[in-house]
């Protein structure tokens, strides 16, 4: 019969320590919004920080509190937003679906032979460390699959060495994006269909030697697009996509080949439609760019004689 | 009042609990990346460990005791420390909603903290009365505070200073906190 009056005497202890933490627990109480972990169990929990919170928790929390929009959350686009909306009591936002590109086309067929032959270890990490990887281009794909590790949305794949991203599971969430260690991958707006497929900041000439479908910063497209949307910046054009028509004529216009459609896998509403409309567009403007663009070429050169 | 003196100052300094006993090294070296959660963390563990003394001194000598259950003083004294643990964490939670999300899971992990269960235990050890239990409780969670004050200082410098790739992150922080733990050596045999 040794062992009861220990257990009685633990019971009481416990008891007593019980009663004190109920009395605790009413004094220090905290009202916490409910909604709170409403709109918390609607998001998707993949934390991925693209709403621009530390996570889906505090995303919830900004919500409720702050009064946030509820449409932040890339990876479960409108459905979420109409679930969190419809917790929050609030009419749906638009959604524009974000989608990632991977600026990069240097692909095996159009890069020059590697610089050397690396077998450390297979992540681009690693290979980025080691003279900036073995490929022939220090800014091009690495194409050891350090985003294919971090996508939950089983998106991405290395095609002929470069990363692509498949259209129809990509939720834009940009995990990809901080894994690589060149920083190809930008998430924007799936409505931006045109992109500059290369992050090469060398001098044309050694992009060219380097690779066949790098952007070798000619200006071409900064002439010829009619919006005035691209500028190169460091030997390399880049898009405002807060100009961009999505027209086009960049894309034919390009001597490498560097600016792409991106939408030439899955498009939302009329897949098909834009492609031939844009190439059938592109040849007329051609001559007409050309005529325009050779003159101030040439008048660019005579002011730099003189000088 | 010259014993209870060296008894804080001995806890504190000479038997520092976290650089001379190697005692809570986990919320040592979790929360010891900013000065602020350090304060709070030093001073939710000198709250709780002054509490489980006040506390398990009376436990231990009025019921134990004349009970003949001293084989079951861990037992007892771990209910007694959780008790305040979670008292701590509804206050922080309520008062300091900052801080207590800065602590995090480190706040509960006072529990399983063995600086706080070692003092309890210590003071049975030394046969210590009341006030010096305590005293020694308070001594010995300044003492823990201040090797984690100083040790987020030491830190944010090896942070900002560039050390080889390879020592980045935690091994610099165990190096670092190793000669941290032989500064401390200065003060053996002082009190004693």
């Amino acid at each position: 019969m040794n062992f009861i009056i220990p257990a009685l005497v633990f019971a009481a202890i416990g008891l007593l320590a019980g009663v004190l933490l109920t009395v605790c627990s009413k004094v220090f109480e905290v009202k916490t919004d409910e909604r709170i972990d409403k709109v918390n169990e609607v998001l998707p929990q993949v934390n991925c920080g693209s709403c621009g919170f530390s996570g889906c928790a505090a995303y919830a929390e900004a919500i409720v509190k702050n009064g946030v929009a509820t449409n932040l959350c890339n990876p479960g686009g409108s459905e979420v937003a109409k679930k969190v909306a419809e917790v929050m009591g609030v009419t749906a936002m638009e959604t524009v679906p974000k989608i990632a590109v991977v600026r990069c086309s240097g692909d095996c067929n159009a890069r020059s032979e590697n610089k050397f032959e690396f077998d450390g270890v297979q992540s681009c990490k690693a290979a980025k460390r080691f003279y900036n990887g073995q490929s022939a281009c220090a800014y091009g794909c690495l194409g050891y699959g350090d985003c294919i590790r971090e996508c939950t949305h089983d998106a991405i794949s290395i095609v002929d060495g470069v990363a692509k991203i498949d259209r129809s599971k990509c939720g834009g969430c940009g995990l990809c994006a901080k894994a690589c260690p060149n920083q190809l991958i930008v998430v924007h707006d799936i409505t931006n269909r045109v992109d500059v497929l290369c992050s090469s900041q060398d001098i044309g000439k050694n992009t060219r030697t380097a690779c066949k479908n790098g952007c070798i910063g000619c200006k071409k497209c900064e002439k010829t697009c009619p919006f005035g949307a691209i500028t190169v910046e460091n030997n390399l054009a880049r898009i405002d996509y807060s100009k961009c028509k999505n027209c086009g004529k960049c894309v034919a216009g390009c001597p490498t080949h560097a600016i792409h459609r991106c939408d030439g896998i899955v498009m939302v509403e009329k897949p098909a439609a834009p492609k031939p409309a844009a190439t059938a567009e592109a040849p007329a403007p051609k001559p007409e760019v050309k005529a325009e663009a050779a003159p101030e070429a040439k008048a660019e050169a005579k002011t730099e004689e003189t000088k | 009042m010259r014993s209870l003196l060296v008894i804080l100052l001995s806890a504190m300094l000479v038997d520092n609990f976290v650089l001379s006993k190697f005692m809570g090294i986990c919320a040592f070296l979790g929360v010891s990346k900013k000065l602020d959660s350090a304060v709070g963390m030093g001073a939710a563990v000198t709250f709780v460990m002054a509490c489980a003394a006040l506390a398990t001194y009376p436990i231990y000598t009025l019921i134990l005791i004349p009970l003949g259950l001293e084989y079951l003083k861990t037992v007892a004294f771990i209910l007694v420390i959780a008790l305040f643990v979670q008292i701590v964490e509804m206050f922080l939670k309520k008062a300091v909603p900052p801080l207590y999300k800065a602590l995090g899971v480190y706040l509960p992990l006072i529990t399983t903290n063995c600086a706080v269960l070692g003092v309890t235990i210590l003071n049975i050890d030394n046969s210590y009365n009341l006030g010096q239990s305590v005293v020694n409780a308070v001594g010995a969670g300044l003492g823990f505070s201040l090797a984690l004050i100083i040790f987020s200082g030491v830190r944010q410098r090896v942070n900002a200073a560039d050390t080889p790739a390879m020592f980045k992150g935690v091994p610099a922080t165990l190096i670092a906190a190793s000669i941290v733990s032989v500064s401390f050596m200065g003060f053996s045999g002082m009190f004693s």
